[in-house]
């Protein structure tokens, strides 16, 4: 099933850039930091939007998260590091946190624990095109493209030009 | 954790004993992942919890300062916990055996093993013994893999690639780890390799491995990008395999004189400890073209990828 075509992803990510841009306070500076692989992607398009809302981001990296993954020691040989590049300092900074899909929110708590080792952001707030569900742990989204329900055996995949040569959100 | 990172790892073994048996891709697959390690030493917490409730036992029977350190920081920055033995102060010096040693050691509950041993194939033997990941951190005169990637990574940090590069090693290649698993890694990554000795020490029968032997260093110093200095071993200068210290330094020592013939932008290496004004000069060893602290920096990262990467291989399911 199809959530989000091309255009709808579009629009909704301009939403949330909107929104992003409204809650961000004035006197600070707006970081947005996506998570790898498609994180960064949505991080990436964001970039453009907040500028045409007048809230362009002050800086902006990509996160790896790999290796503060609570399933390390499960997922074996298939954790591939992708290296995290961040070439600023977060501290005090107004920090959004992307990603495409918020699920067990996992991911998020690793991204946590990642972003307290590189310094103190004034806030970091979560903004995710998808939020499907299903929460192992106490994390919400600030920032939500779509909610949708979902069985725990769905896929939702979160496709971008840059790897699967067709941007769209599918549930399967 | 929505999607898992690949479908075929390029990375499944849990041990790395030598450069021989690993293919190019999984060459570039350490290097590349290095590469994101490197970002880890950067920060102001240089540390990841990757390895954390891990325990790494590093195992020398040979001296060793830097390699020890290096693993012992890598294994600090990946969180594990690490555990020093030294040959000179345990039973091993009460005759027991490196195996009985190591299942000892294994049964407090390691995961990772590094083995240091002046006997070729030590590393091998203990893998075939133990359970947990066994690391070589060289062995005899046969290997020092983690020395030859941390070679290969900072050749292609310098250059942008290794593949097509004329690298020579110069030195004692007969008796060195550094040099085999140095030649081992770069014709598989692409490279000309051409070794440099005399003869005694840099003997034709390394031909059969795909590199240039050659005796006479001045002959080809035009044509590298890449020299390696070994470091001469001060017990072998008075074994008759030598020639004096002297004419060594004349034919093989590298100077002002002989870099002025190179390539302006070669890359000169060193895998440590340098006997300054022996093999290499000390202004060279402390010039624009010197690698050789950077050599050391990276090593730290290559010995965390090295590390993390046998941990995850043998981690599955545990």
């Amino acid at each position: 099933m199809n959530l989000l075509t091309s255009e709808q992803m579009h629009e909704t990510l301009d939403r949330m850039a909107a929104a992003i841009g409204a809650a961000c306070p004035e006197d600070a500076p707006l970081s947005i930091v996506g998570i790898r692989r498609r994180g960064e992607i949505l991080a990436q398009r964001l970039l453009p939007l907040l500028e045409q809302h007048g809230r362009p981001a002050a800086q902006h990296g990509a996160l790896d998260i790999t290796l503060y993954r609570d399933d390390l020691t499960t997922i074996g040989p298939n954790a591939v590091l992708r290296g995290t590049e961040i070439g600023f300092d977060i501290t005090d900074t107004w920090l959004v946190l992307v990603d495409d899909v918020l699920y067990t929110g996992r991911s998020v708590r690793a991204a946590l624990d990642a972003l307290t080792d590189l310094g103190r952001p004034r806030a970091v707030k979560l903004a995710v095109l998808i939020d499907r569900g299903w929460r192992e742990l106490p994390i919400q989204p600030d920032f939500c493209g779509l909610t949708t329900e979902t069985t725990a055996d769905h896929i939702v995949k979160v496709k971008v030009t840059e790897f699967d040569d067709v941007d769209e959100v599918v549930l399967v | 954790m929505t999607e898992p990172a690949v479908d075929d790892p390029v990375w499944t073994r849990k041990h790395l004993l030598g450069l021989a048996d690993l293919t190019r891709d999984e060459i570039e697959f350490i290097l590349d992942t290095a590469a994101s390690f490197q970002e880890v030493s950067t920060r102001s917490i240089k540390k990841v919890p990757a390895l954390r409730g891990r325990v790494v036992v590093n195992l020398f029977f040979e001296e060793s300062t830097r390699t020890r350190m290096s693993f012992s920081l890598a294994a600090q920055r990946l969180s594990a916990d690490v555990l020093d033995f030294s040959a000179k102060s345990s039973s091993t010096a009460k005759g027991e055996s490196l195996r009985d040693t190591a299942r000892n050691i294994e049964a407090m509950g390691v995961d990772i093993m590094i083995i240091r041993h002046p006997s070729a194939g030590a590393a091998l033997d203990l893998s075939q013994a133990v359970d947990c990941c066994v690391i070589n951190a060289g062995d005899g005169q046969h290997a020092h893999p983690t020395q030859a990637l941390l070679d290969l990574f900072t050749i292609r940090e310098r250059k942008g690639r290794i593949e097509g590069l004329n690298v020579a090693i110069v030195g004692d290649i007969a008796h060195s780890r550094v040099a085999r698993s140095d030649m081992r890694g770069l014709i598989k990554m692409g490279a000309r390799v051409t070794l440099v000795g005399p003869p005694t020490l840099a003997p034709r029968t390394f031909e059969q491995f795909g590199a240039r032997v050659v005796h006479k260093l001045d002959d080809v110093l035009p044509e590298l990008d890449v020299i390696n200095m070994l470091r001469i071993q001060k017990e072998r200068i008075t074994s008759p395999v030598f020639p004096s210290v002297r004419e060594y330094v004349q034919l093989f020592g590298f100077d002002r004189k002989r870099l002025a013939r190179c390539k302006p932008d070669v890359l000169i290496m060193h895998p440590g400890p340098v006997n300054r004004g022996l093999e290499l000069a000390a202004d060279i060893a402390d010039g624009p073209q010197s690698t050789i602290l950077r050599q050391v920096t990276n090593g730290l990262a290559v010995r965390m990828a090295v590390l993390f990467l046998c941990q995850q291989a043998a981690g599955k399911g545990r």
